[in-house]
């Protein structure tokens, strides 16, 4: 009885917050039929705009996964003073509102900014795509880390303990103990990275420069073809987007197929 | 601790992967600094250039304080509330059994995925004036947290599942065998154990909550002392060419949001003082 | 995997030197974003002129003030075309613009427009002038005016009809405290306005005339009223100090005053500022129309204007936000 009452309050709730925001996307994308939806996503500023965002996402993704387990296990594992600290800052990122992310790096790396004088000598990082890349790793930094840390402190540390004392090296221990039992909460962090990433749109705007066709992210198409009364086309760009982050999930059930636990 | 007891026994070959380890760590913590510290200490650093009376004026006045005040209690009960949702529909994704899970499971991602102008757009559409189901929280405080809900929907939900997975069926069983009811087994068995995961969902939602701009921006109507969040504010007095405001706001945010994370992790600590 | 790996390093390479490789050089366009389409033609149109042959141009578009503070910030910008003039005068303080950009026959100004009310259609609450909108249980819709450079153009247009009906300074004041008891939500910009209006919200927008033309010519049906007195909006565009050093950057800053252009600029729904290309169109013409230097309506310019009514915190508008919120 309780399972179903569960079942419906946690289904009603999804429904109501998010099925319904989502079936509503794809509705308006497609309510004029799926040739002005693919037209929309199909124009060069547009397929530019794809590939500039799958970019950000596989130079983002991979460093904040291979940072994010590092992270983990020097939080979980050792000791070091300012642990609290560091733990607490990790999450700092997200709590920045866009256009105070965009505020920081120009800060950093504008006009007069403590490491302007880069852009002086020929290295673009602002309006250009590092700094794109920067603002994008600054925002989904979190993801992986926090996915991890709780899984760690969950299993413990007897199965590497016992694996070293039989003569495993770290890495060893790490690869065949570790790093399996973490795979739930890394592929998990890595969904979660990877959504952020090509849906940041705040912070990137600030630091891109806006240059169309140049560095226009999907999610600046978006807005952009909003600014230009194309709401379809925002819709329809945002579905591509979706598609993203839906085959993304996928993609982890596919290369990870789970037992039922119920 | 177990990990000192581990150093005492590593075998001697290991010395090579320990310097591994330390060069990870030098390299995280250099990618911390590069991505995340010296943006912020350049913000922190511009918020005092006009000096500490300067800074305590702009970050103490009443509009300042009125939005702070709305944005840090909005994100609280946005995170309280996914506490609660968040852990249930991790449970049901898991544990329960149903046609198109798949599907759920696989769209939990979408507000994230989606830029905020969508987002802010579709909420406006759905739960805003001419909306389809003939309610409308546009503009109130109510919409605010809908809009704020949405987007931080994700972490508790895809915090809590890989723990859900790597949990241990047998202490459940074992309870439900003695004749414990389900309640008691999720508040003794069960809950302990996700009770990390969901802080740590509850402190990336909590920190989304506090610095969202655009899914907000469209719905809440931007009222001064009324639906005017901090992120709002912080733009405004920026494109009012207020920097040192902007820039103060901003830093004390950031200092109360550090406080409120470090708070939950030392909740953490103190709940779980009793594990191993 | 190592195809996708070459295949995405390609992509950042192509996209990082798109730049530059023109035989005829580059130019770099900062602007605002409403006139996006005008923009898009007249740079078709100028490449093909002698002097845009072979010109590759990049074109950025987002908020006035935004686009502002990037160029501020380093963004690479050889003409600048923003919606107000302050914020190319922050380009001026940060000596990335020269201080004479305003020195030529139209002073800088590349297309006008004008404040309007937007209605629901065909005025069933009988809209017509700055009297309707304090009316009992009207409500106003408009940009928040600290977040949007442009909202600002609605609220001087308020306070300078009140002056030119005869009212006092003080009076005039008073009428802006009562309009925004009327404004129950303030967008953070003029097309999210614009978005909010035509979902429901609202009796009636204040908006600008291109705004509203512009809305109807793709798809989104607005019925605007022009006020019989109203604020005249001047577009500035000027050539950065980087732009002066560029050939094909002045000949494209002189372009934007071509026959071509304006017609670009009227067919988005601007008002033309060469007479010559105006008379080809018909915008109506409000009796009462001034301008944000009408001193005798006590507007007296931007840089005072500004000063008085927008400062962050001692600006009028900042004490009438006050007062609504508490």
């Amino acid at each position: 009885m309780s399972r179903y009452v569960l079942r419906f309050g946690a289904l009603g709730y999804l429904t109501l917050l998010l099925l319904v925001p989502v079936g509503f996307v794809f509705y308006r994308a497609f309510e004029h039929g799926i040739g002005p939806a693919w037209d929309a996503v199909s124009s060069q500023q547009a397929v530019h705009a794809l590939e500039l965002t799958l970019l950000m996402a596989a130079i983002a993704v991979p460093a904040n996964t291979v940072f994010g387990v590092i992270l983990a296990l020097a939080l979980v594992r050792s000791r070091f003073p300012g642990r609290g600290l560091v733990n607490a800052i990790v999450d700092l990122p997200l709590a920045l509102s866009p256009v105070v992310v965009g505020l920081a790096l120009f800060l950093l790396y504008g006009r007069g900014g403590w490491l302007g004088g880069l852009a002086d000598h020929g290295i673009k990082i602002l309006f250009a795509v590092p700094g794109m890349v920067l603002a994008t790793m600054f925002v989904s930094l979190p993801f992986v880390v926090r996915e991890v840390v709780p899984v760690l402190r969950e299993i413990g540390t007897e199965q590497e303990q016992a694996a070293e004392t039989l003569g495993a090296s770290p890495f060893q221990t790490f690869w065949k103990i570790t790093l399996p039992a973490i795979r739930w909460a890394v592929a998990y962090g890595v969904v979660l990275t990877t959504a952020r990433a090509i849906g940041e749109f705040g912070a990137v705007s600030v630091v891109s420069g806006k240059i169309q066709g140049r560095t226009e992210t999907l999610p600046l198409y978006v807005q952009a073809q909003f600014e230009q009364f194309d709401i379809q086309g925002a819709y329809a760009a945002s579905v591509v987007l979706a598609l993203i982050a839906i085959a993304t999930v996928v993609a982890l059930r596919v290369f990870h197929p789970r037992e039922e636990t119920s | 601790m177990a990990s000192s007891a581990a150093v005492l026994e590593r075998p001697a070959g290991a010395a090579s992967g320990r310097a591994g380890g330390a060069l990870a760590k030098g390299v995280a913590t250099g990618y911390l600094t590069l991505v995340v510290l010296l943006p912020l200490a350049a913000l922190v650093w511009s918020s005092r250039a006009d000096g500490a009376q300067a800074f305590w004026h702009q970050a103490t006045r009443p509009e300042a304080i009125s939005a702070l005040k709305l944005s840090l209690g909005v994100a609280a009960v946005c995170a309280l509330i996914n506490a609660v949702a968040g852990t249930a529909i991790a449970w049901v994704l898991v544990r329960d059994r149903f046609p198109g899970k798949a599907a759920v499971d696989a769209v939990i991602d979408l507000p994230f995925a989606l830029p905020t102008i969508v987002a802010g757009l579709t909420l406006l559409a759905l739960y805003g004036p001419g909306g389809p189901f003939g309610v409308d929280v546009a503009f109130t405080r109510a919409g605010l947290l809908l809009a704020l809900l949405f987007v931080t929907l994700p972490f508790v939900v895809r915090a809590v599942q890989p723990v859900l997975l790597e949990l241990d069926t047998e202490m459940e069983e074992a309870a439900a065998s003695l004749g414990a009811g389900s309640l008691a087994i999720f508040r003794r068995i069960v809950f302990p154990n996700l009770l990390p995961a969901i802080l740590s969902g509850v402190a990336l939602a909590f920190a989304r909550a506090v610095g969202e701009f655009g899914a907000v921006v469209l719905i809440s109507g931007n009222i001064p002392f009324r639906t005017e969040v901090s992120s709002v504010y912080i733009f405004g007095q920026l494109q009012s060419g207020n920097e040192g405001g902007a820039a103060a706001v901003s830093v004390v945010l950031l200092a109360i949001s550090l406080g409120v994370l470090l708070l939950i992790g030392a909740f953490r600590r103190w709940r779980t003082r009793h594990d191993v | 995997m190592r195809v996708i790996w070459i295949t995405l390093l390609g992509v950042a390479l192509l996209a990082g030197s798109a730049t530059g490789a023109s035989k005829g050089g580059s130019i770099n366009l900062v602007a605002y974003s409403t006139p996006k389409d005008a923009y898009g033609k007249v740079i078709s149109a100028f490449q093909k002129t002698q002097a845009g042959n072979g010109v590759d141009v990049s074109q950025s578009y987002g908020g006035s003030g935004e686009q502002a503070r990037a160029v501020a910030a380093g963004q690479p910008a050889d003409v600048v075309a923003l919606s107000l003039e302050p914020d190319v005068n922050l380009l001026v303080q940060k000596n990335l613009v020269p201080k004479n950009w305003a020195a030529n026959s139209h002073r800088g100004i590349v297309s006008d427009s004008v404040v309007v009310f937007v209605v629901r259609d065909g005025n069933p609450k009988k809209i017509k002038d700055w009297g309707d909108l304090v009316k009992s249980r009207i409500q106003v819709i408009t940009p928040n005016p600290f977040t949007s450079g442009g909202a600002r153009w609605n609220v001087m247009a308020a306070y300078g009809a009140q002056r030119r009906a005869g009212k006092t300074d003080k009076q005039a004041i008073a009428y802006l405290y009562k309009l925004f008891k009327h404004v129950p939500v303030q967008p953070d910009s003029a097309r999210a306005a614009l978005q909010i209006f035509s979902q429901g919200k609202g009796d009636v927008l204040l908006t600008y005339e291109n705004e509203a033309i512009y809305a109807n010519k793709k798809g989104i049906h607005t019925d605007f009223r022009v006020p019989k007195a109203t604020l005249l909006i001047e577009t500035p565009a000027a050539l950065t100090k980087r732009g002066s050093s560029k050939p094909a950057a002045k000949a494209f800053y002189r372009y934007l005053w071509s026959g071509t252009a304006q017609k670009a600029f009227a067919d988005q729904g601007y008002r033309p500022v060469v007479k010559s290309v105006a008379s080809g169109y018909h915008f109506f013409k409000p009796p009462g129309l001034f301008k944000i230097s009408s001193a005798k309506y006590g507007l007296n310019g931007w840089a005072k204007v500004n000063k008085r009514f927008f400062h962050p915190e001692k600006g009028i508008m900042a004490a009438i936000e006050r007062s609504i919120g508490q």
